[in-house]
This record gives C-alpha cells, structure tokens and sequence, in this order.
C-alpha cells in the first residue's frame, strides 16, 4: 500500500513521467508548491503536480477536500497564494484558451433560449480572426459544433432548446461545447453526476478515444469510474498525493480519504458489462 | 376608434401622440436590453438604477432652481444617476458575493431618498410650474418633448448595433459568464456594458410610466417573450413588438379611460402576462406529459 500512496514531497508524477520528462516533452500543467485558502481557512497547501501532453488524470477527493478549488487554479480562475501554476510553461490565466473546461454546475437561467447546438457554439469563441473580434461564427464553427454534439451522441437534440433537455443530457453538451474548444487539455468536472451507468460506459469510450488527441483531467468522486478510466489518479484532501493506476482498495481510499468507506471495486479485468463487487 | 385616431392626429394634443410615437421608438431598445437582463436574471439590478434615477433628478432640479444651472436639464441628472448606480452595481457584484442583494438595494433606497430631499428642497423660481415628484415617480406625457423622441431614436440605434455586433458575445456572457471569461472575453466589461446600456435606456421610459413603473415595462414584455422564444434573437424581436403593443395600447387606454397613462400601461402588461402564465399552466395541466420517461 505505501509504495500505491505516497504523502507527495517532490513532484507528484516525477517517477512516472521521469521518461518523458526525459526527452525534453514541456508538461502541459505544472503546480510548483502550491497553496491556497479561503479567508483563513487554508484549502490547499504545498501542491506540487505536473500533467504531461496526453495524459489522463483523475482527480479524486472528499467533499470540501479541494478539488474544484484545484480546477479553478488551473483555468487561471483563482491565483494560488503561494507558489505557481503554470499551463503551457506561462502563466493559467494566458492559456485558458487552450483548455476545454465543462463545468460541473452551470446556473443559467432555466428558461434561457437557446439552442444545444447555440451552447456548443460557445466553444468557438476565442478562435481569433476578424470575426471573432465580434464574436461572430462561421459555417467552419458551424459543422465543428456539429461534429462535437456528434462525438457526445447528441447529434438528434441539436436544435433542441437546452433547457428541456435532462440532466445528463445537458452534460453531454457541455462537454461538446468543452471540445469545439479544439482544447490541448480537456477538464471535466463530475462528468457522471447526472449520467446513467449505459451512459457512463459511453462516456468512458469517449473520453479514451478523445484521450489520443489531448490530455485529459477528470474530477469525480465516482471511485470506480475512476479506477477503470485512470492512467493516474491524484487524490486531493488540502494535500495532493497520487495513487498510481491500478484498481483502488480499501486501505487506498481510507488513506485518502481518512475514514473507512464502502467501495464498488470495478475490476479492470471484468468487462463492463459485468463487475465484481467485492 | 376613429376617436382615437382623431386624438392621434389632433394638433392640439400633441402629447398623446408623442407618447405613442416614445413607446414605439423605446420598445426596440426595451426589447432587446429587457432580454439580457431577464435572461440574465438581473431586474432588481435594473429596478435599483430606476430608482437611482429619482437622485440624479433631484440633484439636477436643486442645481437647476436654486444654485443658477439653468442650463442643467433634469434629464441629463437622471442619465448621470443611473449610469453612477449601474456601475457601482456592476462593481458591487464582482465583489461582494454574499449579500449582493442587501448592498443593491442600499443602492436603491439611498438613490430614492436623495431624490426625495432634494426635490422637497428645489424652489422653482416664479412663472416656472412647481416641482411634483409624484409626476417623476409615476410619469407624465405632458412632459415629453420631441427631442426625447430624437434621443430615443439616437439610443435605439446605439443599442441595435451593438448588440447585433456583439450578439454571440453577449449571449455567451449572459449564459455563462465564467466559460465566457475563459475563452478570453471580458465578461465583466461587457456586463457593466449591458448594465450601462440598460441604464440610458431605463431613463427614457421614466418619461412615460415613471420610475416605479418603468423596470415593469422592460421586463414583462421580456418574460412574456421568454415563454414563446426558442432562442435569444426570437424573445428580443418578441419583446420588442410585445413591448410596442402594450405601450400604445395602454397610452390610448388611459386616454380613453381618463386614467393615469404609468399605471394603465403597466396594469395592461401584467394582464397580459397573467393571462399567458394561466394558459400556460392550463396546457401544462391539460396535456399529458412528453413521455420520455426523462427526469426533468
């Protein structure tokens, strides 16, 4: 178990990405000794983390542990107090842009109207050139939100208006307005929240495929999506400490989460249609 | 009817015509400015910087009558006002999150209380009419002039181009201000436009159903608009003609009932607000519900 967890005092990732560190490959995001908090409550403290171009990461965590506030740090949304954060070796907040981010919550109006595909469309925003200093799209802008409602399944609810879709539904548009961001970095938070387990599995093979063309962040705490998906898994309670992949156990999740908790362990062995519950 | 076309074009009643011809201009900015800021979910903001107009007239007749600015309309004051109260308002909101609404409405009654003061203080000199707040807080056509129209004309056009500039931006912004932001838009800069604009647009209509009224007027053909549009562009054109129709019907209303012109324009939009709220809920009731089983 100790040699699966390890209390992070280096750099998280060191060992495992040392190889491709190795042929001179820039990691996408980098966390020097990071620290955060809220007014005096600290939130995170000394985090250090590097993600490699197509790497897929799962962040994991406690309630309150910090997961979102990691997220937020990385978007360039908050500034750490101490440390750094780099994206793209410069600052976050210069590389936004780079990244395609599907929020967990979005609290728009329930009555806004708009279309699933006018969301997607939010993706191609930022894409430079004259039109974009007004923020208008081209046919181009057009057929990309169209291939990404596409690659989520979402293709039939196109011009349906986004607020009389379900909520796993408008996850999946969230995600596709996350990809027409053509991202080199893919962060989603609690992609299962709302999602069935069918949707679930499709899910998963969407973010595999996806996963051959850029890295890709995901924040759960949905342990045994995670323990099937995870290259990596980065556990985030005020530290960060990182499980390498491998099915997770009890003692592994009591460790991070510091109290013993029930788990669903999805054998990677099994297939997905049936799993072993231990 | 033809009593009413008679009034219309009555040299001797230009007023009625003139806030006709207000409430036809307004409806273009009100619609599409009403349709950000339901979407958005902002009317109280928008209430507070309506009252904060009362202020800025205040200051503009105390300055007018008792300090010698002859030259200082009171329109110019409520312009000045609301665009204070809409930036202070946009600013309030980007830092205090908790409380918002407490600091807004601080805004709002400290903008009324002002107004009140001042105007209990402005003495007209002789031969001008007396100082009647009830006619700013209630509106009054007699007060319309036709430069107000030009004006009106002026901020329609202003309004329209931008917001068809910046449509996707500004729909982005109101949707979600955050992913906006991250693709490198200045949500806060376009907000504090949105509220700018609203502000300027706000002021306009004061003239006509004042400024208890006058947020109703920009809001409830918006919401009205909301219950039929499938998109953003579709409720601003709705709201518009909604926002047209109601005006002018309810200026000849209160015309032709005798009845205070504010408060019958906004009586009509809220009836018919209610009326499309009870057909709604009756079709809801009424129909079975889309069967896909989808938890909505």
């Amino acid at each position: 178990m100790s040699d699966r967890i390890e209390p992070f005092a280096g750099v998280v990732g060191a060992s495992s990405s040392d190889a491709a560190d190795a042929g001179g490959v820039q990691p996408l995001v980098e966390f020097d000794r990071v620290w955060f908090g809220y007014d005096d409550r600290p939130v995170l403290e000394d985090v250090c983390l590097r993600i490699m171009p197509r790497q897929l990461v799962c962040v994991i965590g406690p309630n309150g542990g910090g997961k979102t506030t990691l997220v937020r740090l990385l978007l360039g949304l908050l500034q750490p107090q101490r440390g750094q954060v780099r994206v793209l070796g410069g600052p976050a907040q210069a590389a936004s842009r780079a990244i395609g981010y599907m929020p967990q919550h979005v609290r728009f109006d329930p009555l806004f109207p708009i279309s699933a595909l006018e969301v997607a469309l939010m993706g191609r925003l930022g894409h430079g050139g004259w039109r974009n200093r007004f923020g208008w799209y081209s046919r181009e802008d057009r057929r990309k939100a169209r291939d990404a409602l596409a690659a989520v399944g979402m293709s039939g609810q196109a011009e349906e208006p986004f607020a009389s879709l379900s909520g796993g539904q408008r996850q999946r548009v969230l995600i596709a307005r996350a990809l027409c961001c053509e991202p080199q970095l893919l962060v989603l938070d609690e992609p299962t929240a709302n999602v069935d387990s069918m949707m679930e599995s499709q899910l998963f093979a969407t973010l595999r495929a996806l996963n051959d063309r850029m890295a890709v962040v995901v924040v759960s705490h949905d342990l045994g999506f995670v323990s099937n998906l995870a290259e990596r898994v980065i556990c985030v309670n005020r530290r960060v400490v990182e499980h390498r992949s491998g099915p997770l156990n009890d003692e592994a999740v009591q460790a991070m989460y510091g109290s013993p908790m029930r788990v669903v362990d999805h054998c990677r062995a099994v297939s997905h249609e049936g799993c072993r519950h231990e | 009817m033809s009593e009413l076309i008679e009034a219309l074009t009555d040299p001797a009643f230009p007023f009625l015509r003139n806030a006709v011809f207000m409430g036809l201009l307004a409806s273009a900015a009100f619609g599409v400015l009403g349709t950000f800021v339901v979407a958005r979910r902002i009317t109280y903001m928008a209430d507070a910087m309506a009252h904060c107009v009362l202020g800025g007239i205040g200051a503009a007749v105390l300055l007018r009558y008792n300090y010698g600015f002859s030259w200082l309309h009171p329109l110019w004051g409520a312009w000045i006002a609301a665009l204070t109260a809409a930036l202070c308002i946009g600013v309030v909101s980007f830092v205090v999150h908790e409380r918002e609404d407490t600091v807004i409405s601080l805004v709002w009654v400290a903008g009324v209380a002002l107004g009140l003061l001042f105007l209990e203080r402005a003495h007209p000199p002789p031969g001008e009419p007396a100082v009647e707040p009830l006619s700013y807080l209630f509106g009054d056509i007699l007060l319309i002039t036709r430069d107000d129209l030009r004006l009106v004309a002026l901020l329609d056009l202003v309004v329209l181009v931008l917001a068809a500039a910046f449509y996707n931006k500004l729909a982005a912004v109101c949707f979600d201000e955050e992913f906006a932001a991250l693709r490198g838009i200045p949500s806060r800069a376009y907000f504090l436009l949105l509220l700018c604009l609203t502000a300027l647009t706000i002021v306009l209509l004061v003239r006509v159903v004042g400024i208890l009224l006058v947020v109703a007027l920009m809001t409830l053909p918006a919401a009205l608009a909301g219950r039929i549009a499938r998109h953003l562009w579709q409720m601003m054109l709705l709201a518009a003609v909604f926002c047209a129709v109601l005006v002018s019907g309810g200026v000849l209303a209160s015309y032709h009932l005798e009845t205070r012109t504010g408060p019958t324009v906004v009586l009509l939009a809220v009836a018919a607000y209610g009326t499309a709220a009870a057909v709604g809920a009756a079709n809801r009731r009424f129909r079975p519900p889309r069967g896909d089983g989808v938890a909505r």
